[in-house]
């Protein structure tokens, strides 16, 4: 261990910042590739900006950010999910109201915490090098409990993406399996939020799945596909970040953009 | 073969949106080896009837009687799959299609349908009429004992809409099944239909073809020129609507004839 100690622990940082990326990245793909096929995508942002209220929350109640973020974020999910419409608003202009209304939120509560300083910035763009041991392995278990419930969920998932009713008189509980769904993006929401940040989250999810839609010939080689799309984004955008000394979080969401675009432009040949 | 007893049975059902009744005082039976039809305008609440009948929608008031383990199949009115979900004709079939049924089923069924030759092919790349054979099939593939149509010819073109209206006939035939179709083609309608109910907001008038083809309320809501075309012989006159759709019931009362229902 001694011989190459020296060697990790000069790396350790950024060993731990790739395993907890990865691990995002693993989970964010096939949930990305759902809310891509259900147009999900605003709904994802939605959340995403609620969380900065679960940090600021976490903080006023003097409980770890994360666990305030996953209770703001699965309770506004929770909620959204509920709310199909609001009188003459469509649920695209109610998504932004929240957004908006939480990010401000969060904002403020923020500022007047005393003593405390939250550093937005990294709450914001991603704090990725910063993460502990105690991180990895909680992001770790979190991915293998979602992974699991998602393949569990696949079928029925899979069923109500492409006609609601037609999975509903065929038996599947279409209600009880969009609130499972809304509330593993909630929890990959929370998780990914500390890869690449509030504003970024969305990116995890849509960028890697739509970047791998014209390789893919079956949702689950779509899923897999992004997910594998996402680790080569994580890892690229980390390596540049060491090489160039970039911020970590908008390198890994620069990496993946990349992609997308080598994506686009097999499609267009094919 | 218990073919007497309905396979399912719609009582005196009402409908309501937020206060608003879109639906009132529906009838509704359908046999094994029967065909009914629902015709009616726009917003007369025919999907809302079909989706009462399918469990989706809870009616506001009245019953819905299935024959125990009744198995249904359903074609909805319009599949719009997301272009950016890869799913195959095969495996768009294979998830509707309960677990661990036999492979060869689906490209069967298909073949049944005459859409064999699509089974390989994404769900977003086919014909409207391909498309339609795709979903009855999907919906033939649980075995039914009630085949449920919401608009089965919609973005057909004429002959092709002939050839499918031809292959329900012969699916009822063959496998023996209650079929209930919503449908906008008078014509055919007339001529492949056992019972056709009349909807706008109520059941206007329900029998036999000929029958409703000359029902004055059928007259009022397709004109005189369909209904011209198709009448049989004449009908006596029971109620009238308003330009807006509602009853107006003539002052001095009136009589209705079998099967007819207004709220």
């Amino acid at each position: 261990m001694d011989e190459w100690g020296l060697g990790l622990n000069m790396d350790a940082f950024l060993v731990r910042a790739l395993l907890a990326g990865c691990a995002v990245a693993i989970v964010a793909g096939p949930l990305g590739a759902f809310v891509v096929w259900r147009r999900m995508a605003y709904f994802g942002g939605a959340l995403s900006h609620t969380a900065l209220l679960g940090v600021a929350l976490g903080f006023l109640v003097g409980v770890e950010p994360i666990a305030g973020v996953s209770f703001v974020v699965v309770s506004v999910a929770l909620i959204l999910g509920g709310l199909q419409r609001v009188r003459g608003l469509s649920l695209d202009t109610l998504l932004g109201v929240v957004a908006h209304a939480a990010l401000a939120l969060g904002l403020i509560v923020a500022s007047t915490l005393e003593g405390v300083r939250i550093d937005l910035m990294g709450y914001l763009f991603g704090d990725i090098l910063a993460v502990g041991w105690a991180d990895v392995a909680w992001i770790w278990f979190s991915i293998v409990v979602i992974l699991g419930a998602l393949g569990f969920l696949w079928r029925d998932l899979l069923s109500a993406t492409v006609h609601a009713d037609l999975a509903q008189v065929e038996g599947v509980n279409v209600r009880r399996t969009d609130v499972v769904f809304m509330l593993l993006l909630a929890c990959v929401v929370a998780l990914a939020m500390q890869v690449v940040g509030i504003l970024l989250v969305t990116s995890m999810l849509i960028i890697p799945a739509s970047a791998v839609r014209s390789l893919s010939r079956t949702p689950e080689a779509m899923a897999a596909l992004a997910a594998g799309t996402g680790v080569i984004s994580v890892c690229a955008g980390l390596w540049a970040s060491y090489l160039f000394d970039i911020p970590a979080g908008p390198g890994i969401v620069a990496a993946a953009s990349l992609l997308f675009v080598g994506g686009m432009l097999v499609k267009t040949r094919s | 073969m218990n073919s007497l007893k309905p396979l399912i049975e719609v009582k005196d059902v009402d409908v309501s949106y937020r206060g608003h009744r879109v639906l009132s005082g529906a009838n509704v039976v359908v046999r094994r080896g029967e065909i009914v039809t629902l015709i009616g305008p726009n917003g007369a609440g025919k999907t809302t009837l079909v989706r009462v009948m399918l469990g989706l929608l809870r009616p506001t008031v009245g019953t819905v009687t299935r024959q125990p383990g009744l198995s249904i199949g359903y074609m909805p009115q319009r599949l719009s799959i997301d272009p950016a979900l890869p799913i195959t004709v095969k495996r768009f079939l294979q998830l509707g299609s309960p677990q661990g049924l036999h492979k060869d089923r689906c490209a069967e069924v298909l073949e049944e349908v005459g859409a064999g030759h699509v089974i390989a092919q994404p769900m977003q790349g086919i014909s409207g009429g391909e498309m339609q054979r795709v979903l009855l099939a999907r919906a033939l593939l649980r075995e039914p004992d009630l085949l449920v149509l919401d608009e089965p010819v919609q973005g057909v073109d004429l002959t092709g809409q002939a050839e499918l209206y031809r292959l329900i006939e012969g699916i009822r035939e063959h496998r023996n099944v209650g079929v209930v179709m919503v449908s906008h083609d008078l014509h055919v309608v007339m001529a492949q239909t056992d019972h056709v109910i009349c909807l706008n907001q109520h059941v206007c008038c329900a029998g036999h073809p000929s029958a409703v083809s000359v029902h004055p309320e059928f007259v009022a809501l397709f004109g005189t020129d369909v209904a011209s075309t198709l009448a049989v012989y004449a009908h006596k006159h029971d109620h009238e609507h308003t330009l807006d759709g509602h009853v107006h019931a003539p002052e001095d009362g009136h009589v209705h004839g079998e099967d007819c229902h207004h709220g």
